[in-house]
Parts: C-alpha cells; structure tokens; sequence
C-alpha cells in the first residue's frame, strides 16, 4: 500500500514539473531512455531487414536498409532446407507436456508449501529454496548417465518426465509467495463446509492465482522453446530435433558457400523467436488485468 | 499438527519430494562418485581417488577456462548492477509512454538461446556486422570481435546487456520501496540528489542489489550457449567457458569422470563467492527494522 501510494505521489511529480529546470531534467530523462530503448530495438530490427535482403545486398559495404527488392524467399528457404515444420511440431509438443507437468505438479506442491500445515514442511521448503541456487551443470552429466541406464536417451522422456515432478524451484517458489497473500478464512469457511483439499486448490486458491499462473505458463513456455542444453544432449536423432536445435544446425549448412547465410539465418531465427514475443505481448496484458481483477485486491 | 495433516501436506509435496530424489539427489551423488573414479559410460567405473581433482588442478586447460569464466561473469555482474539500476532509476516514473519504454527494455529478455546467439553473431560480423560498419562510420577502428582473443569476450558480455530486462524490473519493485517521506525530508534539509541517493536509496535497495549480484553471478557462470554456438571456446580458448569445457569432457571426451570433477569444483569455487558475499554484505546491506548495526 505505502509503495503504491509513493510511486503515486512520485509519479504526480513527475508528470507535473513544478519548475522548468524540472521539465528539463526530465525532457533528459525521456531522452536518454528513448536512446536506450532505440538501442535495445536495434537488434530486432535489422534481424528483420537482413531477413528481407538478397544475398549481395546483405554484404554490401556500406549497408542497405531498405532492401531492394524485397524478398520473402529467405523464409521459405530456410524453413525448408531442413525440416523446420517437423522441429516446429517436436517443439510444440515438448512445450504442451512441459506446460500440463510444470503447472500440475507445481501448483500441488505449492498448495501444500503454503496453505497446509505438515510436520518438516519448513525443512524442506529451505531445501526447495537452496535448490534455486544449485547449478545446473552440476547434475547435467549425471542426470545424462541416469537417463542412459534408463535408455530414455533419444527419446522425449527426459525432457518431458521431469516436469511433472516440480523440476524448477522457482515455479514452486512464485506460485508459494502468491498463495501466501490469498486470505486464510477463505480456506477456514470452505473447512467448516466439509471441503476437500483438492476442491479447495481447485475451487479457490486456482480461481484466484491467474496472474502467478499466468507468470508460471510464460516463463514455462520460453524456457521451454528456448531450451537448447537439453535437446542437445538428449536428442541425437533429426527426427527429434527442436526448433533450437535446428536453427543451430542450419548454422553449419551453407550450400555452396563459405560464407555463413545470414540472411536465411536471421528469417529463420526471427520465426523462431516469434511465438516468445508475441506470447510476451498478449501475456503482459493478461498479467496486468489479472493482478487487478484477482480476489485479493478486493 | 495430527498424523492426517502432516500425511496431506507430504501427499501434496509428493511430486516436488520424488523429483527432489530422482532429479536432484541421486544425480548429485552419483555426480560425487564419479568425480572419483575413471568413468566412459561404456566400461565399468573404477576408483581413482583424488586422481581427476589432482589432474584439473594441474592443468593449463582449466585454469584458462575459469580465467574466462570469472572474467566474464565479473563483466556481466558489473553491468547488470550498474546498468540495470541506472535504467531503472530512468524508467522510475509513471506517465504516458513509461509503460511501452518499460516493454522495449524488456523484450529482449524472452529471446534467449540459439536464436539470440546467432543474431549477436551477425551484428558482431567483423566486416558486414551493423556494430563495426558503424564504428567505422565514425571514424573508429572496427574489433574483430568473435575473432579476436581480446575482444571475444567483452563482445559476449556486451551481448549479455542486451537481456537485462528483468534486472530493470527488479530494480524498478526496489526502488519504488523506498520511503518518499524520507527523501522529502531529506531534500527539505537541503540534501543534494547525490547525497539522497546515496545515502536514502542505495541503503534502501542495498537487499535487491545483494540478490542481484549473487543471482547474476551464479547465473554468468553457467554460460554455454553463445560459446557453443558461435566460438567453440576460440579464439584461442579465449572464451572456453566452463560449462563449455565440462561439456566437451563428457559429450565429446566421455571423461565422465573429469566433467564431474570438474562441474564440482565450479560449484565449490560459486559456493566460495556466494558465502563471500553473504558475509561481506553485513557491511553494505542494510535491513530496515533490523537495529543490530
């Protein structure tokens, strides 16, 4: 409350400057982000130029911005050259099982971290806690030698089964502190009317955590298309490559060429990064409507 | 708390549990033993002892690798503190266009991967690539960047910079904690925007900038893929990573036992830097409600 109410009065004051020394610094301050945000932009858009470009007009010294002409045929090409429909449809799939495992499993164990009351809940809740902090790299190799013995190496099974066992601390951990700020009467009327736990996560405490769950798709989702360690190990097959994956091997596939292809390239890599931006644009909506529609502020 | 509760509570961490055992701790211990024996996935694993530990510390190759390692996680820890708070100190305001400012800042961020590697790699470009045609343009020598052994590195940390939106985000909750009545008592007193700053707002946001500091540290350690995809630890090893090296031990060497030797001895040397911090940061961090100091 006291935050919002300073950012309020902070903001007041931005808005309106009381003194033109005041406008000044803050006509600099627009300025200076605005360089900023133009610098971040960049990248983007000359991915999308160079995406647009013949090859001659891609090397040419000094460079175009405007290509001319104007060619899609880099989209088509690259995406065909290899089986970029088929990585699109692995990817797709490891995205659905990760999403259904990540949100189930999280959401339980989550429910039980916060609203249930259970002898060594805390011991392990500290353990869930300084999981967030172990590297990765420390149980890659092993994990690798586990899934072998397994014979689960080239198949989907390592990339999909881990999910539904609340992998990720900090999926756990988000949805925790969320469950944390919904009232606790809710859950002591909805005892008293002989509730289940189960009808209790999924008839309140679900109702009410769209925007955490709503954080936990998306960052479920990116981590998920944009993971590369994973299928890298695991997928040796073309059969079962990624989009990521791809995209890496379509680095080494220069036909005819030594130089790399960079405009194939950067169509194919602007289409792959494509779903993250536009998910980020719709989500971020959601995530806003969801935090002032949710229960809590109510 | 009865015998039910507590069976319902562990019912419902159960899969956390289970993946905890599976995911986690069995991994970590194998990992423990086979950093002690000779290991090729194929043949039985055999006893060395300190063997692989002994062997990595005397080896040019590791050492060259955590140098690049440290150099590069201490460039991206320095620029994400400096110019993640800086940003978020700019984009600290609400009125029209804050809000589409705050989404470019941060849109880079959900790209991450091959895709970003790769797009760095043409911008990066030492003939062709927007940043050197540029500096040219101005009259500057253009770096060969990826090419050359002194600039490999500083091109993937600048390259880091470019996903620094939720560092900004995190700077922007801190900031907006500090207490407004102090900085306006403190300016009522004549205080300079300096001194406010200083000593009101960095105090206040001094437990964000230790979280900062050791999420970013332990974050720039484990970098992999931009090594992989565009370097392959080259120019001459300058940007041969550790997880690069420890993956090239078991995937390419199948040294099972040296890659897990040596994915230890990262985790020793981070939980070193982290205990490091932790204790260093009673001089800088300051707690409010806390009266110890």
């Amino acid at each position: 409350m006291r935050a919002t109410i300073a950012a309020e009065r902070r903001a007041l004051r931005a808005a309106r400057p009381r003194n033109p020394a005041r406008a000044w610094v803050h006509a600099g301050r627009i300025l200076l982000l605005v360089v900023g945000a133009a610098g971040f932009l960049v990248p983007f858009l000359w991915m999308v130029d160079t995406a647009l470009k013949t090859t001659a007009q891609t090397f040419h010294i000094p460079p175009v911005f405007l290509p001319h002409p104007l060619i899609l045929s880099n989209f088509t090409k690259g995406w065909t050259v290899l089986p970029f429909s088929h990585y699109l449809v692995n990817t797709v799939f490891l995205v659905c099982v990760n999403l259904v495992g990540t949100l189930v499993s999280s959401t339980l164990v989550a429910f039980s971290f916060s609203r249930l009351r259970w002898r060594g809940r805390d011991t392990l809740f500290f353990l869930v806690l300084s999981t967030l902090m172990l590297p990765y790299v420390v149980t890659l190799v092993p994990s690798f030698i586990i899934f072998h013995w397994l014979h689960w190496v080239n198949t989907f099974l390592p990339l999909t089964v881990p999910s539904f066992f609340a992998t990720n601390p900090f999926n756990i951990f988000l949805l925790r502190q969320y469950f944390l700020t919904i009232p606790r009467e809710l859950d002591e009327a909805a005892r008293l009317d002989g509730a289940s736990s189960i009808w209790l996560l999924t008839r309140v405490i679900v109702p009410l955590s769209s925007p955490a769950l709503g954080a936990v798709v998306i960052f479920s989702f990116t981590a998920t298309w944009n993971d590369f360690v994973g299928p890298l190990i695991y997928l040796g097959k073309p059969a079962l490559y990624t989009l990521a994956l791809g995209l890496q091997q379509l680095q080494g596939y220069s036909p005819g060429g030594l130089v790399t292809p960079w405009n194939t390239l950067m169509a194919v890599a602007l289409l792959v990064m494509l779903p993250c931006i536009v998910l980020f644009f719709l989500a971020q909506r959601q995530f806003i409507q969801g935090i002032n529609l949710s229960g809590v502020e109510r | 708390m009865s015998r039910a509760e507590t069976l319902r509570g562990w019912l419902f961490a159960s899969p956390w549990i289970l993946g905890f055992c599976a995911f986690t701790g069995l991994p970590l211990a194998l990992s423990l033993w086979y950093s002690f024996t000779s290991f090729d996935l194929i043949h039985k694993a055999h006893w060395v002892g300190l063997a692989n530990y002994a062997y990595l510390l005397h080896s040019h190759t590791f050492w060259v690798s955590m140098y690049d390692t440290a150099y590069y996680s201490m460039g991206v820890v320095v620029l994400q503190l400096a110019l993640g708070l800086s940003i978020a100190m700019l984009l600290n305001f609400r009125s029209r266009g804050s809000g589409l400012l705050r989404t470019i800042y941060y849109l880079p961020a959900v790209t991450s991967g091959v895709a970003v590697a790769l797009l760095w790699g043409w911008l990066l470009d030492p003939t062709a690539g927007l940043i050197d045609q540029f500096l040219r343009s101005i009259g500057l020598p253009g770096p060969l960047w990826l090419g050359s052994p002194h600039w490999a590195k500083p091109a993937f940390i600048l390259m880091s910079v470019w996903g620094i939106g939720p560092t900004i985000v995190l700077f922007i909750a801190a900031l907006q904690g500090v207490r407004s009545e102090l900085v306006d008592a403190a300016r009522v007193d004549g205080a300079t925007s300096w001194r406010v700053f200083l000593h009101i707002v960095l105090p206040a946001i001094s437990p964000m900038m230790l979280f900062v500091l050791v999420v970013s540290v332990i974050g720039s350690f484990q970098v992999f893929i931009p090594a992989y995809v565009l370097t392959g630890g080259g120019p001459v090893h300058s940007t041969y990573f550790a997880v690069l090296r420890i993956y090239q031990l078991a995937f390419q060497y199948l040294q099972f036992g040296q890659a897990t030797a040596m994915a230890w001895l990262m985790v020793l040397m981070l939980l070193a830097i982290t205990g490091i911090q932790f204790a260093l940061s009673g001089r800088w961090v300051y707690y409010a409600g806390d009266h110890r100091r």
